[in-house]
């Protein structure tokens, strides 16, 4: 239920409301409108002409067989990115929620991975992955796997998704773990009581119970993967190779800050900006209408 | 239906002892309520029953097999707990069927054996209904139809009614009785409530500190608690404590408060010693001025319940005195002359224990003025 709230001058709540929408204008409308106009233009590499081509930017896009590989690659890293980091973290989550000694010092090592910089955390894997210096990298060499991310791209993409997956999986922890804890241990009891195994508790009890918790994750992490992951694919893999692992977002950043190509970096930004706008009032339809149980 | 048989139950929390060694016999079919203040160990030893928690020492067993090793679900039990713990996602259906769907029971049977149990607890309307579109009432019903629908060996009920308002709660308390007369399943029962607990055991057992201080019929432990800590948790208002000193012939209590009241028996091997002498409001006769024995009450407040009232008032020696009687009101203020009859008397040694009294019921109280 809303409470309304009665002021009785006409100016103060827009007054309250001001420094907010400030900020989002400055920050958030008014790039945004840029990016928009952009994308409607086309700029030679030196700045010096520019010229109105209308959608023809957004229609070079969409037949560019690159853009479309970009497309499925960041729909199949995006999606392996949220159910790693989500089956993990549920995983670990149900772990800590049993009652384990060292619960705590356990918890906070696992928030740890959240507050690493993504370069800091592709760093890290670096000395896991690559064939030379990296654990993995050399133990797969060494039983026979020929492992070089930097050369396969599907083991470049794995790498990526990975790590990635990896840094998200703390956020999760910590909201699975709040879900668990949320359910009633007497409901668990009595499922016990009625005969149930844990696993099956598991399946038809705790599970159903997370669904708004693991739902409000998926938005987040899709999100997440989308647009947040452009410093570990940066630091990893730079795209490659052969833009194996080049996304949507990174693609942006090539076409705009390395190739200096403008107006269809815009362009790119305007469908990456139409995904997320997408996938908020997804989120926002869904938590306001509540699919709990 | 089977008996259920408590061994030496002990528990603790890490160092710290809930359960102290307890010992209870249940027959097939008995209610037995578990009373006692919050944090006696009651719940904990229904949980140990149920498997929730394990003892640290002795055993249970469950129609005279031993399940103390045994997980919740292979002990065949139904527990009925204080928040109901309906499973939220599912409908009252679901609810009621999932233990019957766990045990593989088929499809049809499953159907039949919710809507008859539904329909005993007039339910068949709302099966289609999530737990959280069903008021507080309907919620304690569906929880107790998914422990009737299983129609285990044993009923356990943790403190069902505690969420309940008041009148809805004397509803459920008749209506649990009822079911559990015409089902004839054995039953354990926890609560906190007196009233729950003497309108609803057939056995009570009085829980205090983690021991098992009384295991009595209802009217039994109201007649001869065992100990001050009996009498005083049953009876509402409680039972009135004051101090006394047994003569040395142990045939008579010297009150502090004023008077020697004669003992019709004296208590077996007592003699000469201080005593707690306690007596129910409802016994405490109010008499005329100038009676004989009478000891002055000074009233310090009266609360009108309606059909009777509660007179509080100190005595004498200081020591306070509740009197219930359904006289008119006297003022505050006043002085009343009261009697205690020695019959309703009962004497507590100074380890807190009920000193056996052999009353003769008519035999005319002597009474040393003063004393």
């Amino acid at each position: 239920m809303r409470k309304k709230v009665i002021f009785p001058q006409v100016g103060l709540p827009y007054l309250l409301l001001l420094p907010q929408l400030a900020i989002t204008f400055v920050f958030f409308f008014l790039p945004a409108a840029q990016a928009i106009w952009f994308s409607f233009l086309r700029q030679d590499a030196f700045g010096i002409r520019t010229e109105f081509v209308g959608l023809e930017n957004f229609v070079e896009l969409f037949a560019d067989p690159l853009y479309r590989d970009s497309i499925w690659i960041t729909f199949v890293f995006s999606l392996s990115v949220a159910a790693l980091a989500m089956s993990v973290a549920l995983g670990l989550a149900v772990l800590a929620d049993r009652h384990i000694r060292g619960a705590a010092a356990y918890k906070t090592l696992l928030i740890w991975p959240y507050a690493i910089a993504p370069a800091v955390a592709a760093v890290l894997w670096i000395f896991i992955f690559h064939p030379q210096v990296g654990l993995l990298g050399r133990f797969l060499n060494g039983i026979g796997v020929a492992w070089d991310y930097k050369l396969n791209g599907t083991q470049a993409l794995i790498a990526v998704i990975v790590a990635s997956a990896w840094k998200q999986v703390s956020y999760n922890f910590l909201f699975f773990l709040a879900g668990l804890q949320s359910i009633p241990r007497s409901v668990l009891e009595a499922a016990a009581i009625d005969g149930a195994s844990p696993a099956r508790r598991f399946w038809t009890v705790v599970f159903p119970l997370l669904s708004p918790t693991t739902f409000f994750l998926l938005v987040i992490n899709l999100t997440y993967a989308f647009f947040d992951t452009f410093g570990v694919i940066d630091a990893l893999t730079k795209g490659g190779p052969a833009k194996a692992t080049t996304t949507l977002i990174y693609r942006a950043y090539i076409d705009g800050r390395v190739n200096l190509d403008l107006g269809s970096s815009s362009a790119q930004s305007v469908v990456l900006m139409l995904a997320v706008i997408a996938l908020t009032a997804v989120q926002f339809r869904f938590i306001e209408r509540k699919v709990h149980y | 239906m089977a008996t259920l048989e408590l061994q030496g139950i002990r528990k603790s929390f890490g160092t710290v002892p809930v359960l102290h060694g307890i010992d209870l016999h249940v027959a097939e079919g008995e209610f037995i309520v578990i009373v006692g203040a919050s944090g006696c160990g009651k719940s904990t030893l229904l949980r140990i029953v149920a498997g929730l928690e394990t003892a640290t020492e002795g055993s249970v067993l469950i129609g005279g097999a031993d399940v103390t090793r045994l997980e919740p679900k292979d002990r065949d039990i139904a527990m009925v707990f204080q928040n109901y713990a309906l499973y939220p996602h599912m409908s009252v259906f679901d609810n009621m069927a999932y233990g019957l769907r766990i045990r593989g029971l088929p499809r049809a049977e499953i159907e039949e054996r919710v809507r008859r149990t539904a329909e005993m607890l007039g339910l068949g309307e709302l099966l289609r209904r999530k737990p959280r579109e069903l008021s507080g009432g309907q919620r304690q019903r569906v929880a107790m139809g998914r422990a009737i629908v299983r129609e285990p060996k044993l009923f356990l009920f943790d403190e069902p009614l505690s969420n309940l308002d008041a009148k809805l709660r004397v509803q459920m308390r008749a209506e649990i009785k009822r079911l559990q007369r015409r089902l004839g399943v054995t039953s354990l029962y926890v609560t906190h409530d007196q009233v729950e607990a003497m309108t609803l055991g057939d056995r009570l057992v009085v829980m205090n500190g983690g021991r098992a201080e009384q295991v009595a019929t209802p009217m039994e432990v109201w007649r001869e608690p065992a100990n001050i800590y009996v009498a005083g948790f049953i009876g509402a208002p409680a039972m009135n404590f004051l101090h006394g000193r047994l003569c040395s012939e142990g045939d008579a209590v010297d009150l502090r408060a004023g008077c020697a009241i004669a003992l019709a028996a004296p208590p077996a091997g007592v003699k000469n010693a201080e005593v707690t002498v306690g007596i129910r409001p409802e016994h405490v006769r109010i008499c005329g001025t100038g009676a004989v024995g009478a000891i002055p009450l000074k009233v310090d407040l009266v609360e009108p319940l309606g059909a009777e009232s509660l007179i509080h008032g100190i005595l004498p020696s200081g020591e306070e005195l509740t009197v219930r009687t359904n006289d008119c009101s006297p003022l505050a203020g006043t002085t009343l002359p009261i009697v205690l009859p020695a019959e309703h008397l009962h004497l507590f040694g100074e380890d807190g224990r009920r000193l056996r009294l052999a009353h003769a019921r008519n035999a005319a109280a002597r009474v040393r003025a003063g004393a």
